[in-house]
C-alpha cells in the first residue's frame, strides 16, 4: 500500500513542478496593467492543482501556502485586486518558496516552516492592502501585438473587441484567448512556428471550441500538447507542439477531486514534446543511454562484420556483402533514430532566462528585453544539461557588463531599454547559441592593460578576436576590464572550460559602442565523430574530422626549420608542425617530413599541422571514455574501437600542441 | 603502525570466517589476491600503447566495449622477465568500480584461507611493500602472500586513480 502511495507521490511531484514552470512562466508574462483572463485564470489552475493534490497527500505546508496564493489570483480574475508589479514579484517569490517545499518534502527533508509563514505573511499583506480595490478595466492589447515577430504576443479578445489582426505574427508564442461569449478564433489562422496556447474559457458555447481548433490547421512547426485530444480533432500540423486545453467547469474550483482526477491522463504527455497526436511516454534517460551504447556496439560489430565480409569470395561474398549492406543502412538508421532520443529543445535552458533576466535587471535597475529565438532546436541531453551554467553566466554577463546603464544609453542615443537576443540554431553538423547584447561592447584598451597587468603575452597590435579571446585567461576578471560597471565578475575561464568539455567552442564578436556577441559552438552529438584514420608505426588514430583543414604530403620547399621547430609553409602562412610520432612516444625511427603526410587542422584559433605516416580513410568512431577505467591523458580526448577490436586512441587537437609552439609562429 | 590498525580491521571484518582466495605466480612467490575482486582471467593480447604512461602500463585493450587498462605488476615489481605470448595471463579485476587487468606469470588455484590462519607480513623478502599485504597464509605446497589488491591499484605508486590523477594535472 505505502509502494502505491509512493508512486502517486512521485507523479504529484512531477506534475507539481511543472505546474509551477506554468505559473512562473506566465507570472513572469503577465501583463500589470491589462492582466490578461485566461492566463490569470491558468496561474489559479495551476496552484488549485498544487492545493488539491498537497491536500490529499498531506503536505500541509504546500496546501497552507497556495490556498493564499489562490485567493489573491482569485482575487485578482474578478476584478477584485490590482495586479502591480509588486504583487507579481511576491507571486514570483511564493513559486521559489513553493519549489523549495515540493523539494523539501521530495527529498523528505525538514521543512522550513519559517519560509512558508514569512511567504504567507506576504501574501496575506497583499490581500489587506489591496483587498479593497475593485475593478480592474479590461483593455484591449490587440493592436499593439499585432505586428510582434519572433515575440511574446497575448492575444487577448476582451469583450466587445471585435477585430484582432494576428495574422502577421510569425515564430510568435501566442496566448489565444477567447474570453466568454466571444468568438474570433478565425483570425489566427496564419500563425506558422508558433508556440500556441489555445485556451478556451469555461462555460464558453461549445461551438467556439472547434472553430478554435480548425483555426490551428495551418500552423505548422509548433508545439502541441493535447490535454484532451478528440478524436475529430482537424489538426493537421507537423511538429507541432501547442497547448490545447479545453477547460472544462469541472475544474473550476469548487472540484478539487475532479481536478485531482483528470491529472494523470493530462499531464503525461505534457513534457515529453511528441508528436501532436502520437501519445509519449516518459522513459528514464538511463535507459535511452544504454540503448545509445548498445547501439555503439553495433556499429563496431558492424564494422567487424564489414571487413570479414571482404575476405569472403566468390557468389558467397557478393551475399555477404549485400547483406552488410543492408545492415549497415539500418544501424545507421536505428543511431539516428536512437539519437534523436536523446535531443530535447533548448528552450528547456532557455526557459530560465525570462526570469533570471527579468530579476536581475530589477537588481540593476536597468530596463532590458530579452528575445529568445530558435528555442526548438534540440541537443542532446548531456549538452544541455553541461549548457545551463556557462549560458547563465554569459547571460548575467551581457546584462551586468554589457548592457549599459540607462543615462550611457540615452546619452549614446540608443532606446533606454536594452535589447539581449537568446538564439539558438543548427547550422551544419554544429549547433550555434548566441548571446547578443546591444551594450557598449568589449573594451580593447582596457582588456589589454589588464592582459599585461596579468602578465599575458599580449601585442597591441593584435587583431580584436584575439583581444576578445583574452577575457578567457584564468583570473581576468571581466567586473574591472572589460566595462565600467563594476559588479559580479564571473570567471570566463570557468565558461570556457565547461563549453569546451562538451567539445564546443565559444567565439566573440564585439563592436564598440554598438554590443557583443558570444557564440557558442557545440557538436549535434557527443557519442559519435566522424573521424579520419591516420597511423603512426603500427599504432592507429583518430584525429576528428571537424578540426582537419585539408591533408597534404609537403615538398621539400614547404619546409622551414626556425629554431627547433618545423614548420609549414601553405595556404599563405607558416603552420607549426607536431609530430604524433614524437608525442605518443612511438619507438621507431622518425621519417623525414617530406615522406609523411601532415594534416592541418584548427580548432579555435589555434592551427597547426600534424605529422603522420599515413591516411587510412574517414571513419565513424564511437567515442569511449578512456577516464571511466584509466585516467585522461595529455593529447588524447578518448579511445574507440576499431573494425578489428582494437583500441585507437582518438586525439585532443586542442592539447596535442603546446601553446608556446603557436605563439612562436604567430609572432614569426 | 598504520598497517596493524588496518590489517586488524580487516581480520576483523571477515570475523574469522574463511575467505577465497586466488593464487598466482609472480617470479618465485605464490600470491594471493581476494577472489571476489576477479572479474575473470584472459590470455594476454597486444594492447594500444598510451603516451606518457610509465613502462608498467601496457597498454588499454577492449574488454567488450570498455577501454580497460592492462598493469603488468612483473614489470611494476622487476620479478621475472617480461614475455608476452598466448600463455601469459592477465587477472581482470574490479576495483573500486572499475575494470583493471594485471599481468602475472600464471594463475595456480582457488584456496579458502580462515582468519587465524592468516599471519602478519614479513617486512622483507616480498616484492611489495608490506602495507599492500593482508599477510599470509600457509598452504600445502607453501606460503601464500595475500596482496590486498584493492589498496595497490589504487595506490600512487600504481598511479591510475583520481587522487593521483589530480596531481598529475596540478604539476603540468
Amino acid at each position: 500500500m505505502s509502494v502505491d502511495m509512493n508512486q502517486f507521490h512521485t507523479v504529484f511531484f512531477e506534475e507539481s513542478q511543472e505546474h509551477l514552470q506554468t505559473m512562473e512562466e506566465l507570472l513572469l508574462n503577465i501583463s500589470t496593467d491589462d492582466p490578461d483572463a485566461e492566463e490569470l485564470n491558468s496561474i489559479f489552475r495551476a496552484a488549485h492543482s498544487i492545493k488539491g493534490g498537497s491536500g490529499i497527500f498531506g503536505f500541509d505546508a504546500l496546501t497552507g501556502l497556495t490556498h493564499v496564493m489562490e485567493t489573491i489570483l482569485d482575487k485578482a480574475r474578478n476584478h477584485e485586486l490590482d495586479l502591480t508589479t509588486d504583487i507579481v514579484d511576491v507571486l514570483l517569490a511564493t513559486t521559489d518558496t513553493l519549489a523549495a517545499i515540493l523539494q523539501a518534502y521530495q527529498d523528505e527533508s525538514e521543512i522550513n516552516w519559517e519560509q512558508i509563514e514569512e511567504g504567507k505573511a506576504a501574501l496575506e499583506g497583499i490581500l489587506s492592502t489591496e483587498g479593497e480595490t475593485t475593478g480592474v478595466p479590461e483593455q484591449t492589447p490587440a493592436a499593439e501585438t499585432a505586428e510582434d515577430d519572433d515575440s511574446f504576443g497575448f492575444f487577448d479578445d476582451a469583450p466587445g473587441q471585435p477585430d484582432l489582426s494576428a495574422d502577421q505574427e510569425e515564430h510568435g508564442f501566442g496566448f489565444f484567448d477567447d474570453a466568454p461569449g466571444h468568438s474570433q478564433p478565425d483570425t489566427v489562422s496564419e500563425e506558422d512556428d508558433g508556440f500556441g496556447f489555445f485556451d478556451d474559457a469555461p462555460g464558453q458555447p461549445e461551438t467556439d471550441n472547434s472553430e478554435a481548433q480548425t483555426s490551428h490547421d495551418d500552423s505548422e512547426g509548433g508545439f502541441g500538447f493535447f490535454t484532451e485530444p478528440r478524436p475529430a480533432q482537424p489538426i493537421k500540423d507537423e511538429d507541432a507542439y501547442g497547448f490545447f486545453e479545453q477547460e472544462k467547469s469541472a475544474t473550476t474550483p469548487a472540484s478539487s477531486s475532479a481536478a485531482k482526477a483528470s491529472k494523470p491522463a493530462a499531464k503525461a504527455p505534457a513534457k515529453t514534446a511528441g508528436k501532436a497526436d502520437a501519445g509519449s511516454i516518459r522513459v528514464e534517460t538511463t535507459k535511452i543511454d544504454t540503448v545509445v551504447n548498445l547501439v555503439g556496439e553495433m556499429v563496431i560489430t558492424q564494422s567487424i562484420l564489414s571487413m570479414i565480409g571482404e575476405e569472403v569470395e566468390g557468389n558467397t561474398g557478393e551475399k555477404l556483402s549485400g547483406a552488410i549492406d543492408e545492415l549497415s543502412r539500418n544501424i545507421r538508421e536505428i543511431q539516428e533514430a536512437v539519437m534523436s532520443m536523446r535531443m530535447i529543445p533548448v528552450s528547456f535552458v532557455f526557459n530560465r532566462f525570462p526570469r533570471l533576466v527579468r530579476d536581475l535587471a530589477r537588481t540593476l535597475d536597468k530596463k532590458i528585453d530579452l528575445i529568445i529565438e530558435g528555442g526548438e532546436t534540440e541537443v542532446d541531453k548531456s549538452m544541455i544539461e553541461k549548457l545551463a551554467d556557462p549560458l547563465t553566466h554569459l547571460v548575467r554577463n551581457s546584462l551586468d557588463h554589457g548592457i549599459e546603464p540607462l543615462e550611457k544609453r540615452l546619452a549614446a542615443g540608443k532606446p533606454e531599454t536594452g535589447t539581449v537576443v537568446l538564439k539558438a540554431e543548427q547550422r551544419g553538423g554544429n549547433i550555434l547559441i548566441s548571446i547578443q547584447d546591444d551594450g557598449g561592447g568589449l573594451n580593447r584598451d582596457k582588456i589589454l592593460e589588464k592582459a599585461i597587468a596579468n602578465g599575458l603575452d599580449v601585442d597591441l597590435k593584435m587583431p580584436d578576436e584575439d583581444v576578445w579571446q583574452l577575457i578567457f585567461a584564468p583570473g581576468f576578471s571581466t567586473a574591472e576590464a572589460v566595462t565600467d560597471v563594476s559588479g559580479r565578475g564571473v570567471g570566463m575561464d570557468v565558461v570556457r572550460k565547461n563549453i569546451e568539455a562538451i567539445q564546443g567552442g565559444i567565439d566573440i564578436v564585439s563592436v564598440a559602442g554598438q554590443g557583443s556577441t558570444f557564440t557558442i559552438k557545440l557538436p549535434l552529438t557527443l557519442a559519435i565523430i566522424d573521424g579520419m584514420c591516420v597511423s603512426v608505426g603500427n599504432e592507429t588514430y583518430i584525429i576528428p574530422l571537424l578540426n582537419i583543414i585539408e591533408s597534404l604530403q609537403p615538398k621539400p620547399e614547404q619546409i622551414k626549420t626556425l629554431a627547433n621547430d618545423t614548420m609549414l609553409w601553405s595556404r599563405d602562412q607558416y603552420w607549426p608542425l607536431v609530430s604524433l610520432r614524437e608525442q605518443m612516444q612511438i619507438d621507431e625511427p622518425t621519417r623525414p617530413v617530406e615522406n609523411s603526410i601532415i594534416v592541418l587542422v584548427e580548432i579555435g584559433k589555434k592551427r597547426y599541422g600534424i605529422i603522420v605516416d599515413q591516411l587510412l580513410g574517414k571513419q565513424q568512431v564511437v567515442i569511449k571514455s578512456l577516464e571511466r577505467h584509466y585516467k585522461k591523458v595529455d593529447g588524447i580526448s578518448g579511445a574507440t574501437i576499431m573494425g578489428d577490436g582494437k583500441v585507437a586512441m582518438i586525439i585532443d587537437v586542442d592539447n596535442l600542441i603546446k601553446n608556446e609552439q603557436i605563439n612562436q609562429v604567430g609572432l614569426a | 603502525m598504520n598497517t596493524v590498525s588496518s590489517q586488524d580491521a580487516a581480520i576483523a571484518a571477515t570475523g574469522g570466517a574463511s575467505k577465497e582466495y586466488l593464487t598466482f605466480m609472480l617470479g618465485e612467490e605464490q600470491y594471493g589476491l581476494a577472489i571476489i575482486q576477479v572479474k575473470e582471467i584472459r590470455g594476454y593480447e597486444p594492447v594500444t600503447k598510451i603516451a606518457n604512461a610509465p613502462d608498467f602500463i601496457k597498454g588499454v585493450i577492449n574488454l567488450r566495449g570498455d577501454i580497460v587498462p592492462i598493469i603488468d605488476l612483473r614489470v611494476k615489481f622487476n620479478v621475472s622477465e617480461a614475455t608476452y605470448n598466448e600463455f601469459t595471463i592477465v587477472i581482470m579485476l574490479n576495483v573500486q568500480d572499475r575494470i583493471v587487468g594485471i599481468v602475472v606469470d600464471s594463475v595456480s588455484d582457488v584456496i579458502n584461507v580462515t582468519e587465524d590462519e592468516i599471519h602478519p607480513p614479513p617486512e622483507f623478502g616480498v616484492a611489495f611493500d608490506s602495507r599492500y599485504l593482508d599477510g599470509l597464509a600457509s598452504v600445502d605446497d607453501g606460503l601464500v602472500i595475500l596482496v590486498n589488491i584493492e589498496r595497490l591499484i589504487t595506490s600512487r605508486e600504481i598511479g591510475i586513480f583520481d587522487s593521483m590523477n589530480q596531481q598529475n594535472e596540478g604539476s603540468v
